[in-house]
């Protein structure tokens, strides 16, 4: 006999176990990535015109906003990167145990953070 | 009966392994584009356009661009078939997202070639 179990699709209630916020992060970073595209397309164009946009360049990305704007940037880019990774080792059927995943999705949240922070203190 | 959409999926393991070997181009260019930049003696101007002058670095860029074109278009259009349920939106915005990313990838070529 199977015991009722309680269901919320409720996504303020919802207890999503580690992987899968790992898993929606790589979405949500993904999405953000691709509508900022042109912006930092544009100022990749701006480094490369001539000097005098590089010098506007330089000034632009001293700016703390835009600062923390990249920062964010980095911070998509490195979980979508170390999610990615992560994906690449499941379907080689690396990992795939619970405990495995679940260490392997701390990683992931860990080292994304860690490499934005030296990325950060880079640019900073 | 099976009810087919026209922007249902219909080619998933092509675009599953697409997805795969777009993101390992892409790891593969960020490292070395990376331990590059951290090579350079310093940031200036000159530095910098001699960086994105050179034949392998763009021809690594236009591949990455390629992949990036790709692996954006099956992760987006993934998204729009999760949450998008109507077939005319949905084929509106694969419309315009196409549209966006080939105006991208040409800007991306400009930038390099400096047009």
């Amino acid at each position: 006999m199977s015991r009722p179990r309680p269901k919320y699709l409720n996504l303020i209630q919802i207890r999503l176990p580690l992987p899968g916020v790992v898993s929606i992060l790589h979405r949500v970073s993904g999405a953000a990535l691709f509508l900022l595209l042109p912006f930092l397309l544009a100022l990749f164009e701006l480094s490369l015109e001539s000097p005098r946009t590089f010098g506007f360049f330089k000034s632009l990305a001293s700016h703390w906003s835009v600062k923390l704007i990249l920062t964010g940037v980095v911070w998509a880019y490195l979980h979508h990167l170390c999610a990615g990774i992560r994906h690449l080792a499941l379907d080689l059927d690396y990992g795939t145990e619970l405990a495995m995943a679940r260490a392997s999705s701390w990683a992931v949240l860990a080292v994304s953070v860690a490499l934005t922070l030296v990325v950060g203190a880079l640019i900073w | 009966m099976v009810k087919r959409q026209v922007v249902g999926a219909h080619y998933g393991l092509r675009d599953w392994l697409a997805q795969r070997v777009t993101a390992v181009i892409m790891i593969v260019y960020t490292v070395i584009i990376l331990s590059t930049l951290a090579g350079l003696p310093q940031m200036d101007y000159w530095q910098w356009k001699v960086l994105w002058h050179t034949p392998l670095v763009r021809f690594a860029s236009v591949l990455f661009m390629a992949s990036l074109l790709l692996h954006a278009w099956i992760g987006v259009r993934n998204i729009f078939m999760d949450y998008i349920k109507d077939p005319a939106l949905r084929l509106t915005l694969y419309v315009l997202v196409i549209a966006a990313l080939f105006w991208y990838a040409v800007w991306f070529v400009q930038i390099l070639w400096g047009l």
